[in-house]
């Protein structure tokens, strides 16, 4: 059986899933009811000065599918917003109770040395793995000149891990906030900062819905609404992308990731892992259906190991990076086309909609009610899928490599392409 | 009704009769919707919206109601079928709509059609505007004979295309089978009669009762007095069993009990036997058989001188009956029926064979089956003769309905006829239909004379 035991920055853990800075980690209640379901970690929900903030009331916002379905998350919470000793005694008890789990505390003070220089040998004193920086937060705390605020001056994060790193002894992890233009320059100003690793996705910018009757974005408070942090099973592909940015760049390569972005299912962290996370932080999922689904993530994350014959995390560990590339190394000589099963098929046409209305015409109508027919025109098919994936039928549809009996050919060698380079 | 031997009312507690009366399929929920909504895949040239007789535009009202706008919905369904929130109660969904939905290759379940239909028709906003307007008045007079599913989508249309329109009826009510045919726990709470409240709100359709053609009126004074006619009147006449017996007490006409039934308002009062035996494969047999079990009938058998896969009611429908306790016996055909003047006692029937060509073998094996009453649902029959006996009346098919083009234009060419009395599935959904396109083409013979008298 597959060993899901993992190290990440010299930080041992049971498994690869931590709880992410958030609500489930807010308090020792919720963080031991963690612990007692099998998370293998908490990143205690960030610490900042006192006096704590305060909170408003209506919280969270949701962008939904078409059966309710939770798609996407928002909150407008701030940090903890409870006092810091009660947080470090909390701290300090539970990891005293569970020595084989890890706590890192996340962190949030102001820009200022003298704050950072008061806050971190309190948290070392707990006993705590590590600590992670909060540069991410995107509502209320940047009003306040810190979380995302900093997140996005590289030489603000530079120069705070440096402070972190000069006057504490544990591991620094920087979290990151996804409100930038190219992730890996704070990737690489952490790593410049001396940071031990860095950890993202923190949540978007986002506004869930707008209420048509008041006309307040939602989540409303007292008829207004501000925009939110936005996590959940959305945001997972553009943290995966930004994930593997910072591990394909020659700068940041080496730096160790902590994804985090929508991972709610054994398959996210996997992907999230042959991508170049070492491990993985969960919050959206565990708040939607409570810390249970540790179970699965464990026990399918396993499973499949089994299968592929990954005798530990590392095995498979940025194995998609090789196959993650840009545009112009594309092969252009590739085709593929969709077949359309017609055993599967069930008629709905929902591919002819797609491809005739939006696409390429590459699909014929045949046959009469009842007895529908969609074929693919093979000729006209550019391979773009889009049928496949508006199809409701697993299998229905499948994509076909097709032998062009060509050469490997990119834009960048390609000879239309005026910059071409030579080979 | 003269029942004798054991045939009673009150078998059964008034309580316990109105709860097996009602609401067969109740509303679905809004969480119910959710769900049930979300299901549909939103085809392209939809098989459902092809298999539907009007046409309705399924997938769109189901996405309507999926994005919370019930009223649109709502209009959607009303606009193909002024009467969509009886049919959507009483349509056999499962062998048109929901029979062709492709959810069932895979899933073998379809789109729940008929209730999402009724749920968004339920969900029309009262508070807007009626959906439908009336175009300027033509000054055209059109006479609808009979005020069932057929006659009043026929009125509704041709009053939006701004025709006057008269409708005489033969009985105390609108409605025809909606109102005296359906069975009761498929069309609760007065619905036929809420419904029609609302097909006249768009105004200029005049209702005349208990004026039947043929006795109160007649179809050369409405050719003589309006522009032209519609004829809406149904099937009148019922098949006979043709055998011995056939005339004693206890041997009744499974329509007109139903349509007894569907007027009482204590249905305990209602007489019922004890050991009934229903005759016929057809929708109206499982009524009766479901509704005598439910008034309190302690046997309830159905028998059917053919094979189970000859028989005219749905799997859906025979599942019905057998979950309400009848049972069915097939390959028996009637014999005779033994009794006297007092009632009757048992009916026996020759066991039948299908041979290798399909053709149907009477045998010389009796079976004889105990009873108190026997329910004929052997189908209904057109009678002609109210369209009177002069040469001036439409043609009849061969099948004696009358016979109407593509336009559901008689032989006469003033006079347009649609629902039962002319051939085809005798579904509610149909007469709509025939309502419908029947008034356009009324419409378009009219706008033609209008103009040229211009």
């Amino acid at each position: 059986m597959a060993n899901l035991a993992c190290e990440f920055i010299g930080i041992k853990s049971i498994n690869p899933f931590w709880l992410a800075s958030a609500p489930p980690t807010d308090k020792a209640y919720n963080v031991v009811r963690a612990f007692e379901a099998g998370w293998g970690g908490v990143v205690w929900k960030t610490l900042g000065e006192d006096p704590a903030p305060i909170n408003v009331s209506s919280r969270y916002g949701a962008h939904y599918g078409q059966n309710r379905q939770v798609l996407g998350f928002n909150n407008i919470e701030l940090i903890t917003d409870r006092p810091l000793q009660i947080n470090l005694d909390e701290i300090t008890q539970v990891k005293k109770d569970w020595p084989d789990r890890v706590i890192i505390v996340s962190l949030m003070v102001p820009c200022e040395e003298e704050a950072w220089k008061n806050i971190l040998p309190l948290v070392e004193a707990t006993g705590a793995d590590g600590i992670e920086l909060n540069f991410g937060c995107p509502h209320g705390m940047p009003e306040r000149g810190m979380g995302a605020a900093v997140g996005q001056v590289p030489k603000y994060i530079e120069m705070v891990t440096r402070w972190c790193k000069q006057y504490c002894s544990l591991p620094v992890i920087v979290k990151l906030t996804p409100n930038i233009t190219d992730v890996r320059k704070p990737a690489a100003a952490a790593m410049r900062g001396g940071a031990d690793a860095v950890s993202l996705i923190n949540t978007i910018n986002s506004i869930t819905s707008v209420n048509l009757d008041t006309m307040s974005p939602e989540p409303s408070v007292d008829g207004k609404g501000t925009h939110g942090g936005y996590c959940g099973s959305a945001v997972k592909p553009i943290a995966l992308s930004m994930v593997s940015e910072i591990a394909r760049d020659p700068e940041t390569a080496n730096l160790p990731i902590s994804g985090i972005g929508g991972i709610s299912n054994w398959r996210d962290a996997a992907e999230f892992i042959s991508l170049g996370a070492t491990n993985v932080q969960v919050c959206t999922a565990a708040m939607l259906y409570g810390f249970k689904i540790i179970d699965d993530l464990c026990d399918g994350l396993s499973d499949w190991m089994d299968q592929k014959g990954y005798k530990n995390i590392n095995d498979f560990s940025r194995m998609a990076i090789p196959n993650t590339t840009d545009w112009k190394h594309l092969n252009m000589n590739y085709k593929r086309i969709a077949h359309i099963d017609q055993d599967i098929c069930i008629g709905c046409g929902r591919c002819f909609a797609a491809c005739e209305d939006t696409s390429h015409q590459s699909i014929l109508q045949t046959g009469d009610l009842g007895d529908r027919k969609y074929t693919i025109i093979d000729e006209e098919c550019v391979g773009c899928n889009l049928c496949e994936i508006t199809c409701p039928e697993p299998n229905a549809i499948k994509m076909v490599d097709i032998d062009t009996g060509k050469p490997h050919l990119s834009w960048l060698h390609h000879p239309e392409n005026p910059y071409r380079e030579e080979k | 009704m003269s029942f004798t031997h054991d045939i009673k009312s009150n078998r059964l507690l008034d309580v316990v009769i109105n709860e097996n009366f009602s609401d067969i399929a109740p509303p679905l929920s809004d969480k119910q919707v959710l769900v049930a909504s979300e299901r549909c895949l939103f085809c392209y040239d939809a098989p459902c919206i092809t298999a539907c007789p009007t046409g309705i535009d399924i997938p769109l009202f189901i996405r309507k109601i999926n994005t919370g706008n019930n009223h649109g919905a709502a209009k959607e369904i009303l606009s193909a079928n002024i009467l969509g929130g009886s049919c959507a109660r009483v349509c056999p969904t499962e062998t048109l709509c929901e029979q062709v939905c492709v959810r069932n290759k895979h899933e073998e379940k379809p789109v729940e059609i008929g209730r999402l239909q009724r749920y968004a028709v339920d969900h029309l906003d009262p508070a807007q505007p009626y959906p439908f307007t009336r175009a300027k008045s033509t000054g055209k007079h059109i006479a609808i004979v009979g005020a069932g599913p057929a006659g009043l989508s026929c009125a509704h249309q041709l009053a939006c295309d701004g025709h006057q329109v008269t409708i005489f009826e033969a009985a105390d009510k609108s409605g025809g089978l909606n109102e005296y045919g359906i069975a009761l726990y498929k069309l609760v709470d007065d619905f036929a009669q809420t419904e029609i409240e609302f097909v006249l709100k768009i105004g200029g359709i005049d209702i005349q009762y208990q004026k039947a053609l043929g006795r109160d009126i007649s179809l050369a004074q409405l050719r003589e007095n309006y522009d032209a006619v519609f004829l809406g009147i149904g099937m009148s006449d019922v098949n006979a069993l043709n055998i011995p017996g056939e005339q004693y007490p206890g041997v009744e006409d499974a329509v007109a009990y139903i349509e007894d039934l569907r007027q009482e308002t204590q249905l305990s009062n209602l007489p019922v036997g004890r050991r009934v035996i229903v005759i016929g494969a057809g929708m109206t047999a499982v009524d009766i058989a479901v509704q005598s079990k439910k008034l309190g009938a302690q046997d309830v058998t159905i028998v059917y001188r053919r094979d189970k896969s000859a028989m005219g009611a749905s799997q859906h429908e025979q599942d019905l009956a057998q979950q309400n306790g009848a049972t069915f016996i097939c390959n028996a055909q009637p014999k005779e029926i033994i009794g006297d003047e007092s009632g009757i006692t048992e009916m026996v029937f020759n066991k039948t064979e299908t041979d290798d060509n399909g053709k149907l073998v009477v045998t010389d094996n009796l079976i004889s089956l105990p009873c108190d009453v026997v329910f004929k649902a052997i189908g209904q029959k057109f009678e002609s003769s109210p369209l009177g006996n002069n040469s001036d009346k439409p043609a009849l098919d061969q099948r004696g309905r009358i016979a109407v083009n593509d336009n559901f234009q008689t032989s006469l060419n003033d006079v347009y006829a649609g629902g039962d009395c002319i051939n085809g599935k005798d579904l509610v959904v149909e007469a709509v239909d025939h309502g419908n396109k029947a008034a356009l083409a009324i419409h378009q013979q009219l706008k033609q004379i209008i103009n040229q008298g211009e």
